[in-house]
This record gives structure tokens, C-alpha cells and sequence, in this order.
């Protein structure tokens, strides 16, 4: 593994050691060895052309805790704003001497095209480009719901996922799809036809209109975030109406089986797709998805940085 | 070495590490996987079995703090389990199967640091084949095997190899 760019050139084991060493980096982290000198004299750039929080600082965290050097770079307030190209700034980057980047871009294939490029020598991990795939925010998804739901098991099989809302938009829905069947789990895509991409139907997951038909069937419900940016026409009619049809509140909790989990990638819009009182429940693992997406990112900086380069 | 030889080393080196440290109280044994791990869980219910009480033990993984990273593939990590109690002021017994350059005990040495400041840290192996390449020694060690450096030496431990044997190739 040099890049990682999309969890279709994942194999089934190199998600398995992703899942694994994150589990072990789990535990170390957890106890008394916070720092570890592992990618000591190694330079990541956080490349980042939109706005991020949760990602950046996970991977900003993750690099720290392995002892990296971080260059952070937003394109706010950088060249960009003056017309610099991605080529550019990415011959600047190789310049300075960066052993990985870390990309997140508008376009999609943005990351691709920085790693099949002569541009940067180093790794390219892909931490969201577009609409396409997000696949560090699936691997953490993933993990979640590894360490949730299969006891003792190294996979996901027989755990059935339902991934609700602005499916279309989503690159975490994309990454998610492929990754948790690979991994053998069953995938239920819920979300207003409007809001579902060209082509869904050669998805490997099954695709439903009827939240409350899903609920009861589900272990894990991954609620996704309605990507109010993106949409330039009206994908429905109100706010409200996709909250009745389509938004998790108390009463649909209550249909969920007793041990299934909430997720949610965040940023959350609280009203709308979930309710204040359903993100905050005993079920709700959003919190704890990202301290997981620190272990995971640690997990695959190591993996793709600690060896001979 | 067979393994009637294997296990009156480990009995020997139990009784060493008693005698050394007057006996278990302040001990806690760390074992570096996959076969310093075993060692060391045989080592701690000798030495349970000796003094009659569970003596503190777990397992350390160098991986992440070696510094031969860079010359190879990614290892798979390893489980590390320090004991709760810690190893703050206490007497930390390292047990590898083979001690050969030292690296591997300058990386383990580097982990414990990150834990905390044992009161002191000896070392136990099985075997030690000589060509050090840093001024590391053992403490106890269960056999003492000339080799050359092309030979190679594989400790199996029927927890992972269904038999206790030392051979030299």
C-alpha cells in the first residue's frame, strides 16, 4: 500500500490490518504511552481545499501521536485564493519535502489525480474528494461498529447497516457501501428518491424509501448529514417534511433493536436529520467515532508510512 | 535444545530471577511477543508456583519504537498488556526467546521509558547467540549458543508451534 485513495483498491485483509493495528494503537493510546516516536523525521501535509474540522485535526492528532512533523494547509489564505493551480501547489509541497499528503478537494478524483501525477513522490491519502469517497471516514465507521457489534469476529458478517439520508451527496455513504460489504456486513441505503445517485442499483446494498420499514431489521443506523452546500436545486419540499419522513427522533429509536448503535459522520444538522435528544442517547457512538478516527488514522499513517518508502 | 532442556532453563532462570530480587513482590515480568510473551507467562507460573502467590505480568510490543522500520514492509502490531498496578518503581523482567544484535532490547527499553521509570529493568532469554550490536547483556539466560552470522535460530514453543524445540540452521 502506497496511497490510499479509494476503498476499492483496498483487499479484504489490508482492511482487516487497517481494523486490527488501529485496535492495537487502541490500546496503547489508551494507556500509558500517549507519544510514539514511530514516524519520527517524517513531514505530512494536511492539504485541505475545503473546509474541515473533525478530519483535519484527527489527522493533524493522529500524525502528532506518532511523532511527525505536520505542515497544515488550508486554501483559504493561501496562493490558492490568488489562482495557484493544485499542480503548483503540489510541486511547492515536493519541494518542501513532503513524505505524504493528505487531500481533501471539491472535484472529485482530486486525489487521484495528485497520485498518478509526477507532481509529489510521497503518499496520498484521499480525506474527501467531492462526492466521491472519504475512505479514512469509513474505515472509522467501520471500526465502530467492529468494536460495537462483532464480537471476537475480525469482520462485519451478518451486521445489517442502514445508511440514511443524502445518499447522493455523500461521499461517506460511498466509502461506507463498499467497505462494510466487503467486510460482509448487509447494507440498506434509506433516503428520498431525489437524493439517491444515478446508478444506485449497481450498488452492492439494497436500497428502501420507508425508514420504519428498515428500523426494526438494523444494528447500526449511520445517519448521514443533509449536505445543504451541494444543493442547488430543492431535493424536497421542506426542512420539515424530510424530518418526519426521513430524520431520527425518539420514536424511531424506540423501533431500533435494543443493542443497535446511532452513528453519525457529523458535522450533524440537530433538527433535521437527527434530533438533539436521539444524537445524545446512551445508543448515540458519534462521540466516540471520532476518538476512534484518531486510532484508525494513526493505524494507516503507520501502515502506509512506517516502512521502506 | 529439546524441550526437557527448555524447561529446566525456565525453571533455572525463575529461581534466578527469585534469588536476584528476594523474591516477587516487586516484580512485574513483561514479555515481548510472540515468543518472548510465552516465555514469559511459563516464567510467571513458575514463579507463582514457587512463592505460592501470582507474581505481575504482561506483554510489551517493540514494533512502533524499532528503528529498523524503514527497511522493510509494515509489521503487523502486536497486543501490549502492561499490568494495571504499572511499572512505576518496580522491577521489570524482560523475557525474549533470542538475544542477537540488541536492537530489539533497545527498542523495548525505549517503550518502558514512554510507560514509566521502573526502579530497575533486567533482561531474561532463552538463548543468547552472541554478535551484539549495542552494549546490551543479558541477566539470565537459559543456554548460551555459539553461532555464526549466516546461521539462524528458531526457538518453537508448542503454544505456537506444537512443540518445544531450539534448532540451529
Amino acid at each position: 500500500m502506497k496511497h490510499l485513495l479509494s476503498i476499492n483498491d483496498l483487499t479484504y485483509e489490508e482492511a482487516i490490518q487497517i481494523l486490527d493495528t488501529a485496535q492495537e494503537l487502541n490500546r496503547v493510546s489508551d494507556g500509558p504511552m500517549k507519544k510514539l516516536p514511530t514516524l519520527r523525521g517524517r513531514t505530512i501535509v494536511n492539504l485541505f481545499y475545503e473546509d474541515s474540522t473533525r478530519t483535519r485535526i484527527s489527522f493533524e492528532a493522529a500524525a502528532k501521536r506518532l511523532s511527525a512533523d505536520v505542515i497544515n494547509f488550508s486554501a483559504k489564505g493561501s496562493s490558492v485564493s490568488k489562482g495557484e493551480s493544485l499542480k503548483d501547489t503540489a510541486l511547492t509541497l515536493q519541494a518542501m519535502g513532503a513524505d505524504a499528503v493528505i487531500i481533501r478537494h471539491s472535484a472529485s478524483g482530486a486525489a487521484r489525480r495528485l497520485a498518478d501525477s509526477e507532481w509529489t513522490s510521497g503518499s496520498v491519502i484521499n480525506a474527501g474528494d467531492g462526492t466521491h469517497e472519504h475512505p479514512s471516514q469509513a474505515l472509522l465507521d467501520a471500526f465502530t461498529i467492529r468494536k460495537h457489534l462483532a464480537h471476537e469476529e475480525r469482520d462485519l458478517r451478518g451486521i445489517k447497516i442502514a445508511i440514511v439520508g443524502d445518499v447522493l451527496h455523500s461521499r461517506v455513504a460511498r466509502s461506507n457501501v463498499l467497505l462494510l460489504e466487503k467486510l460482509g456486513a448487509k447494507v440498506f441505503l434509506v433516503a428520498p428518491p431525489t437524493l439517491l445517485p444515478v446508478g444506485v442499483e449497481h450498488w452492492p446494498a439494497k436500497v428502501s424509501y420507508n425508514l420504519d420499514e428498515v428500523l426494526p431489521e438494523v444494528d447500526a443506523i449511520m445517519m448521514l448529514r443533509v449536505q445543504l452546500e451541494r444543493m442547488s436545486d430543492s431535493f424536497f419540499p421542506s426542512a420539515r417534511e424530510y424530518s418526519r419522513y426521513f430524520g431520527l427522533n425518539q420514536e424511531r429509536l424506540a423501533a431500533l433493536k435494543s443493542n443497535a448503535i446511532v452513528m453519525h459522520p457529523g458535522p450533524m444538522n440537530r433538527g433535521l436529520e437527527i434530533t438533539a435528544e436521539s444524537a445524545d442517547s446512551a445508543r448515540s457512538v458519534i462521540v466516540e467515532q471520532v476518538s476512534n478516527g484518531i486510532n484508525v488514522r494513526m493505524a494507516i499513517l503507520y501502515l502506509l508510512l512506517a516502512g521502506e518508502m | 535444545m529439546n524441550s526437557a532442556d527448555i524447561s529446566r532453563a525456565l525453571t533455572r532462570i525463575s529461581h534466578e530471577i527469585l534469588e536476584r530480587n528476594s523474591g516477587s513482590d516487586n516484580l512485574v515480568i513483561l514479555g515481548i511477543p510472540t515468543r518472548g510473551a510465552h516465555l514469559s507467562n511459563r516464567i510467571s507460573d513458575l514463579i507463582a508456583k514457587i512463592e505460592n502467590k501470582p507474581v505481575l505480568h504482561g506483554t510489551l510490543d517493540i514494533t512502533l519504537h524499532r528503528d529498523d522500520l524503514r527497511t522493510r514492509a509494515p509489521r503487523p502490531l502486536m497486543p501490549t498488556n502492561i499490568p494495571k498496578e504499572g511499572i512505576e518503581g518496580r522491577d521489570v523482567i524482560l523475557v525474549d526467546d533470542v538475544l542477537f544484535s540488541g536492537r530489539t532490547i533497545r527498542a523495548a527499553l525505549d517503550a518502558l521509558g514512554e510507560i514509566g521509570r521502573p526502579r530497575s529493568v533486567q533482561l531474561a532469554v532463552l538463548v543468547d547467540r552472541g554478535h551484539r550490536e549495542l552494549p546490551i547483556r543479558a541477566d539470565f539466560v537459559g543456554k548460551n549458543l555459539p553461532t555464526n552470522l549466516n546461521q539462524s535460530v528458531k526457538v518453537l514453543l508448542t503454544e505456537v508451534d506444537s512443540k518445544d524445540e531450539v534448532v540451529v540452521e
